[in-house]
């Protein structure tokens, strides 16, 4: 791709209000899911079993009215009693006791443990130490999605899949890129019987049913991450071959080219400086969409039990739980389901955009502008 | 036409003996066996059994085997279907999924195809906009995501359609698997009829034609004839996917079709029907390419000159 060429598609691109604006919302969901999970106060993993299947809300939790059935579940598991539970601004104060034995204060660790609660601070102590006066702050907890079927806050949850299925999305597409980048300017560079050779394989591979080899692989040899992305490589390089391969052999009749040729330049260094900078254009563009596919295809396999495995997780994992969970919690599908859609629909968006600012075809229409 | 047919069906003997080859092999080297329960066999049990199903010989004369009987049509015994042939399961399973992939490729078609010339010929109005709305939607909500709202749209709040069964075979039980299916793929047609129907509106013979006075409906007939190329290219190997059915919709809508042979096969180690999925669907694809191809040659005189 010529500097001339990059200029004018950027300012192509800075016209097309439609694919800036999937770019801003493709960067909010980047920088969402990367520093997203520190900022909303819960770990993907941390069970709140008191709160399963909440629905989304601003209202801070534990509301008045939960405090005391989860203090209940937690003196049971103290094996204490529980009583005056009484709520102070943003403390409770609560007395625990223990029938014929003293206290043991180190059961005072299992509050703050529940996530609900600060550490405890002990008040008054009995003389037999069979009761215990405790004084509790309670923490504000936020579930703006809601949680899920174990109790974990789904927002946290879906930007931490969000890592994952754009990881896979990106890597994936990178493999795809150099297998297909390198194998379609061979085949081009080459021309020939080696060019035919190697479209005919193509061909060949073309028709495979590659999505059962994938699921094949996944099944029989207990997939972790990177072989969902190389599998999922595996299948999409084979457009990038082609677009490659016909970019190649249209630039073969070029002056520049012919030039280099001779001058005595050899081939692997006529295909490192100008046949792929100057594919760069269409590949990028095809690169764009591919991330959707890609990241479309995982979660597919993962909605099948066959892509990403706990205790990792993924977009496609998590819409897979809330379809089970779709009547008692819509939000568990909502969610997870509105985080791909948009990721998709705006790498689409871009993916267009690019295509059509970095199309030379249509260079001349706005050179006067 | 016939020397056409007869070329590509010698064509696709490679492919179809590559992708027998690459997953019989594949699915040998896999871990595990049809046989393996939770309790294991006694091993005389577990040798009978093998010997019943000819595993116990060197693996490329089962190779042999397999192919010779899949020379004559026989796709062999499934493993985990007790005294079911795979043939058999598909005579069971193919009529769901086939009906179900033809109605939502007639409908996909139908859709898309007005929609993108909509568009097209509406091109940068509102209607153009609003289908490339609708379109890029359709292509990114995942099937798995498109099911579960409508049962619960359609089946659980509305109550106007079963949620899901195939019933057999009732119309209303259709409805939702249909529209699932289709969908994406209507986007799909949608997106690509506008562009090249846009791409088809600027050439020189259609401005002619707008020259000579021709009325709008006879100059959208020339135009479509000649965007439609690219569309008919893609059906084939969409066919071929609606056809040979799809787990996601048949799992999460209760149906008996062939969609879910594949996944459940591997996950048994059931080779028969793994192998026989696979082969249908290669067929499938290999027949559904040709039928695009000669309906191409139909729409564009070039083409059969080169064929």
């Amino acid at each position: 791709m010529s500097a001339a060429l990059a200029r004018l598609a950027r300012r192509r691109l800075a016209r097309d209000r439609g694919a800036l604006a999937a770019l801003a919302s493709l960067v909010l969901i980047v920088l969402a899911c990367l520093i997203g999970p520190f900022l909303t106060g819960h770990k993907p993993e941390q069970i709140y079993p008191d709160f399963v299947r909440v629905a989304p809300s601003l209202d801070a939790h534990p509301r008045a009215d939960e405090l005391r059935p989860a203090l209940t579940r937690l003196a049971f598991r103290m094996r204490l009693g529980l009583e005056d539970v009484r709520l102070e601004g943003d403390r409770v104060r609560l007395t625990l006791t223990a029938s014929g034995r003293p206290v043991d204060e180190r059961a005072l660790r299992l509050l703050p443990r529940s996530g609900l609660f600060g550490s405890a601070q002990v008040l008054e102590r009995a003389a037999d130490g069979s009761r215990l006066v405790v004084a509790l702050p309670v923490r504000k907890l936020t579930f703006l999605l809601g949680t899920d079927a174990l109790g974990r806050d789904l927002l946290t949850r879906c930007l931490a899949a969000g890592q994952v299925s754009l990881l896979i999305g990106l890597t994936a597409t990178l493999a795809a890129l150099l297998i297909g980048v390198s194998y379609g300017a061979v085949s081009g560079m080459a021309g020939g019987w080696v060019d035919a050779l190697m479209m005919r394989l193509l061909d060949i591979l073309y028709a495979l049913p590659f999505v059962f080899f994938v699921i094949m692989l996944l099944v029989f040899f207990r997939a972790g991450l990177w072989l969902v992305m190389v599998a999922v490589a595996a299948v999409e390089w084979l457009d990038m071959a082609r677009i490659v391969r016909t970019q190649t052999l249209s630039l073969k009749g070029r002056d520049f080219f012919r030039a280099a040729t001779a001058l005595g330049v050899g081939p692997g260094t006529i295909l490192v400086r100008h046949v792929v900078p100057n594919t760069l254009g269409p590949i990028i563009a095809a690169a764009t969409l591919l991330v959707p596919r890609v990241i479309l295809l995982e979660s597919f396999l993962s909605f099948l039990g066959l892509g990403v495995q706990e205790p990792a997780t993924s977009w496609g994992v998590l819409i897979a739980e809330g379809a089970r969970a779709l009547e008692s919690a819509p939000w568990m599908l909502a969610a997870p389901a509105g985080f791909l859609v948009v990721t998709l629909v705006a790498l689409n968006r871009l993916g267009d955009g690019l295509g059509e600012a970095l199309d030379p075809r249509l260079q001349r229409d706005s050179a006067g502008t | 036409m016939i020397a056409l047919i007869a070329r590509r069906i010698a064509q696709s003997l490679p492919t179809l003996f590559l992708v027998v080859t690459g997953s019989f092999f594949l699915i040998r080297l896999a871990p595990g066996g049809p046989f393996d329960l939770e309790r294991p066999l006694p091993p005389a049990a577990m040798e009978n059994l093998r010997r019943v199903y000819g595993l116990d010989q060197p693996l490329i004369v089962q190779f042999g085997r397999y192919l010779a009987s899949l020379a004559r049509g026989d796709l062999g015994p499934s493993f985990s279907f007790r005294d079911l042939t795979v043939t058999d399961l598909f005579a069971r399973g193919l009529p769901v999924s086939a009906t179900l992939g033809a109605l939502a490729l007639v409908l996909a078609l139908t859709l898309g195809l007005a929609l993108g010339s909509l568009a097209a010929f509406r091109s940068g109005g509102p209607a153009d906009r609003l289908v490339g709305l609708v379109a890029s939607l359709g292509l990114a909500v995942p099937n798995f995501v498109t099911a579960p709202l409508l049962q619960i749209v359609f089946g659980l709040g509305l109550a106007w359609l079963p949620v899901g069964g195939w019933a057999g075979g009732n119309p209303k039980n259709l409805v939702l698997p249909v529209l699932t299916l289709a969908l994406p793929h209507a986007a799909g047609i949608a997106r690509l009829t506008r562009a090249s129907l846009a791409e088809v509106l600027i050439q020189p013979h259609i401005r002619t034609q707008r020259a000579m006075g021709l009325s709008r409906a006879r100059i959208a007939r020339h135009a479509l004839r000649g965007a439609l190329l690219p569309v008919v290219a893609t059906l084939g190997p969409l066919a071929a996917g609606l056809m040979t059915g799809s787990v996601v919709v048949e799992t999460i809508f209760g149906l008996p079709g062939i969609g879910r042979y594949f996944i459940e096969g591997a996950l048994n180690r059931d080779y028969t029907l793994v192998m026989g999925t696979v082969v249908l669907v290669a067929v499938m694809v290999i027949a559904f390419n040709l039928i695009a191809d000669l309906a191409a040659a139909a729409l564009d005189p070039r083409l059969r000159v080169s064929a």
